[in-house]
């Protein structure tokens, strides 16, 4: 409790600079807000950026982030403390726990009994740092609790209905150890939402061929639906197993360069 | 080992013809009698008499019958001949720690300490015997030599001496004299006797360098034995004493939390006497007694080593069984027995100090999951061998060792491999990559449709009725949705030696409209989506 009100306290210290700092944008929202029409919109505005702020804390860490993803992420990485809800999308899941997995954090699957574990490890999650709770019953919220204890990034997906306290604790105890969690799924205290908008195969052709690489728009919202969603199109995977961004068409000498980095 | 090690000055208290006097023990008979103790038809041992009747070791059961016509044989029991060694060894540990046990009848000893105890070696010797003699062994002797081997064949040396002490590096000197055969290496032995080598001190004159080289390691071994200059240590063994804890309930408990309470006291006792002990359990096996007679027991393995809570989650993880803690159980409970099974030197298990924290907060918080949801809860991955992607994920316990062999992919007879060399085989037939990110526990049915809203099956010859055209992940054929791409049919025959376990599919991938690829598997008519590419 001693903590939840030093936050509060810390909140408002933020708040406090940010009026400091964004003097200028503060006179700008005054002028408007003499004008009647457009006030509500431009409040609602700040707000959601005061909600922003309010998300982080002064000490936040952000977390090693894969390179294809750092573009996207607002503030540009993952950050520690903080949840992130992923669409549908097992590859964009594993794309969030591949960086801090090569950064050697240890990773919890919680609840997932499809995730599969080769595809994993071959987009560089490293399977001794990695625990599974395929199955936790009616204890998930204990169980994703007791991982948030000890694992640095805890990967979930939601039991069907999860009452709203429920998500409140869950999420507290995330910002108070640290960790980061992924829930596939919608979560309603999400620090950005990930979501795959269009998806490409190659390779594959009709009767012939096989799977090689996929193109995928991915949309990023950030908390509460603030700002425009960030879209970047990337392979997820290319042709060699890795997730990165695709470089304007193709061009081959960039790709050279890509693999040399990524090597 | 290396001989660079100088030799150890070493005693070795040895028990002439003891598997003999054990059998004859046992069986109830006079050690008078022509006794021979016979393993696989042949003799391991016999007794003075039969021995002057002209038995010998390594002779046929028929021939030694006929030398000896009134030979009393009994088949070699080790279990048992060991079994009655141990209260030697015991008494031998009341007198000096560190003793190990080189064969039953036989056990090794660093000289140091004991001659300093006793004042010198030969009243440290003496003292043994002594106490052999007390417990009914008469004909004991000791050898105090520089090494093991040279120490051995002291107390073996034919005599009428009980006690015999090679001065300090007179081992070699020692050594020379006696026979080639002593080092045991049919062999090597066989081949120096032709070359004209008769005794050790012949084979010790060799140059080192060039055994090495004609003979390899094992004779390099032999060569640096015959010399004196033996390195092997005297690797004590570790007491028994400490290893388990008995619980006996009277009256016999019914209930799983009754149980855990009352062994929680035992267990942390357990725990204490090993870290007195300076060692700490890495394995343990769990006895439960019902009170129907009935014994279950299984082996827990820690992935550090086991905390006296730990001991009692493992037991209630037995007892429990998928039930929960509150249910009775089928029988009451009257013993539970708790037995290290691998303890090792609580220095190779220290904290450093920097690192190895982390892992030990991870382990205290998975195994707290564990307490939640079950052993077989928390899963630890790595990647075995096999064609579908469920089937080369290989997921076990939290603490557990990988399996030697992958379960899950039977191979044929005799050729048996680690799952490591599994997951190198090439395996023709797997996946190409990309693999997918979803692989379904079990598969699930789903609709795949030809133009004509015919489902599509694949012929025996292997090819397909029509091309596939229409796919719906619901059974019902809801949402049925066109397809963009498609390939296969890959087919795959596996274990087709085994009637029982040989299926037959064939796989496919396809890219619905939504852009979501598939991996299909045909099997007898029947669709299902093994995994999902999302």
């Amino acid at each position: 409790m001693e903590r939840e009100s030093t936050l509060h306290r810390l909140s408002g210290s933020i708040d406090l600079f940010e009026h400091m700092f964004e003097y200028e944008g503060m006179a700008d929202a005054a002028l408007t807000l003499s004008s009647p029409a457009p006030a509500g919109e431009e409040i609602r505005a700040l707000q959601s950026r005061i909600q922003q702020m309010q998300a982080t804390k002064l000490d936040t860490r952000s977390v090693r982030t894969h390179p294809a993803l750092t573009g996207l992420l607002p503030g540009g990485s993952l950050r520690s403390g903080a949840a992130y809800s992923v669409e549908r999308s097992t590859a964009l899941v594993m794309a969030l726990m591949a960086g801090p997995s090569s950064d050697g954090v240890w990773c919890g699957v919680v609840g997932m009994p499809d995730f599969g574990v080769e595809a994993a490890a071959r987009f560089g999650i490293d399977l001794d740092r990695l625990a599974l709770v395929p199955d936790p019953g009616d204890e998930w919220l204990t169980v994703t609790a007791a991982m948030a204890d000890v694992v640095g990034v805890v990967v979930t997906r939601l039991p069907g209905r999860v009452s709203d306290s429920s998500i409140a604790r869950l999420q507290a105890r995330i910002r108070q150890r640290d960790a980061t969690l992924i829930v596939l799924g919608d979560w309603p205290q999400s620090e950005a939402t990930l979501r795959i908008t269009e998806s490409s195969w190659s390779g594959i052709g009709v009767g012939h061929g096989h799977l090689t690489a996929r193109q995928a728009m991915v949309s990023v919202t950030a908390r509460g639906g603030a700002g425009r969603p960030r879209r970047a199109r990337l392979w997820l995977p290319d042709g060699d197993e890795l997730f990165r961004p695709v470089l304007g068409t193709a061009a081959s000498p960039v790709r050279a360069l890509h693999e040399v980095v990524a090597g | 080992m290396n001989a660079a090690i100088a030799p150890v000055r070493t005693m070795v208290v040895w028990c002439p013809d003891w598997p003999v006097v054990a059998t004859a023990g046992f069986e109830e008979v006079s050690l008078d009698e022509p006794i021979a103790v016979i393993e696989k038809g042949l003799v391991y041992a016999c007794s003075a008499s039969a021995r002057a009747d002209g038995v010998r070791r390594g002779l046929r059961i028929r021939e030694a019958q006929a030398r000896s016509p009134r030979l009393l044989d009994f088949v070699h029991d080790p279990v048992r001949v060991n079994r009655a060694f141990e209260p030697f060894i015991s008494a031998l540990e009341e007198m000096s720690p560190h003793v190990q046990i080189v064969r039953a009848g036989s056990c090794a000893l660093r000289a140091r300490g004991p001659a300093r105890y006793y004042g010198d070696e030969h009243a440290a010797a003496l003292a043994f015997l002594e106490r052999f003699a007390e417990l009914g062994v008469t004909d004991a002797r000791v050898g105090i030599a520089d090494g093991m081997f040279a120490a051995d064949q002291a107390a073996r040396l034919p005599g009428v001496d009980l006690i015999r002490i090679v001065p300090e590096n007179e081992s070699p000197r020692f050594l020379a004299g006696l026979p080639l055969q002593l080092l045991d290496e049919d062999e090597l032995t066989m081949l120096l006797w032709r070359l004209g080598i008769r005794t050790l001190g012949d084979f010790a004159r060799l140059p080192a360098d060039d055994v090495r080289t004609r003979f390899g390691e094992p004779g390099a071994r032999a060569h640096a034995r015959a010399g004196g200059l033996d390195g092997t240590q005297v690797t004590p063994r570790i007491p028994p004493e400490v290893r388990e804890s008995v619980s006996d309930f009277e009256p016999p408990l019914d209930r799983i939390d009754q149980i855990t309470f009352g062994i929680r006291a035992a267990s942390d006792r357990f725990i204490d006497d090993l870290a007195t002990a300076m060692f700490v359990c890495t394995a343990l096996r769990v006895e439960i007694t019902t009170e129907r007679g009935e014994v279950r027991e299984r082996s827990w393995l820690h992935p550090r080593w086991f905390g006296s809570s730990d001991v009692v989650d493992r037991v209630r993880w037995q007892l429990q069984g998928g039930s929960t803690i509150e249910s009775a159980l089928s029988s009451p409970v009257t013993r539970v027995r708790i037995v290290a099974e691998t303890i090792d030197h609580s220095s190779h298990h220290e904290t450093g100090l920097w690192g190895s924290g982390s892992d030990e907060r991870i382990h205290h918080g998975l195994s707290r999951v564990q307490s939640i949801v079950g052993h077989e809860g928390v899963l630890t991955a790595s990647i075995g061998g096999g064609r579908s992607p469920r089937e080369r994920q290989l997921l076990i316990p939290w603490g557990d060792r990988v399996p030697e062999k992958a379960p899950r992919a039977p191979r044929p007879r005799g050729r048996q491999k680690a799952s490591a060399a599994e997951q190198i085989a090439p395996w023709p037939g797997s996946l190409p990559p990309p693999l997918p990110t979803t692989v379904f526990e079990k598969p699930r049915p789903v609709v795949v449709l030809a133009a004509d809203r015919d489902p599509v099956a694949v012929t025996e010859r292997g090819d397909l009725s029509a091309p596939p055209v229409f796919f719906s992940e619901n059974p019902s054929g809801q949402g049925l949705r066109p397809l963009e791409a498609w390939a296969g049919p890959w087919p795959v025959y596996e274990r087709w030696w085994d009637s029982d376990k040989r299926r037959r599919l064939d796989r496919f991938q396809v890219v619905d409209a939504d852009g979501m690829a598939w991996l299909l598997a045909l099997e007898g008519q029947v669709w299902r989506a093994e995994a999902r590419y999302d």
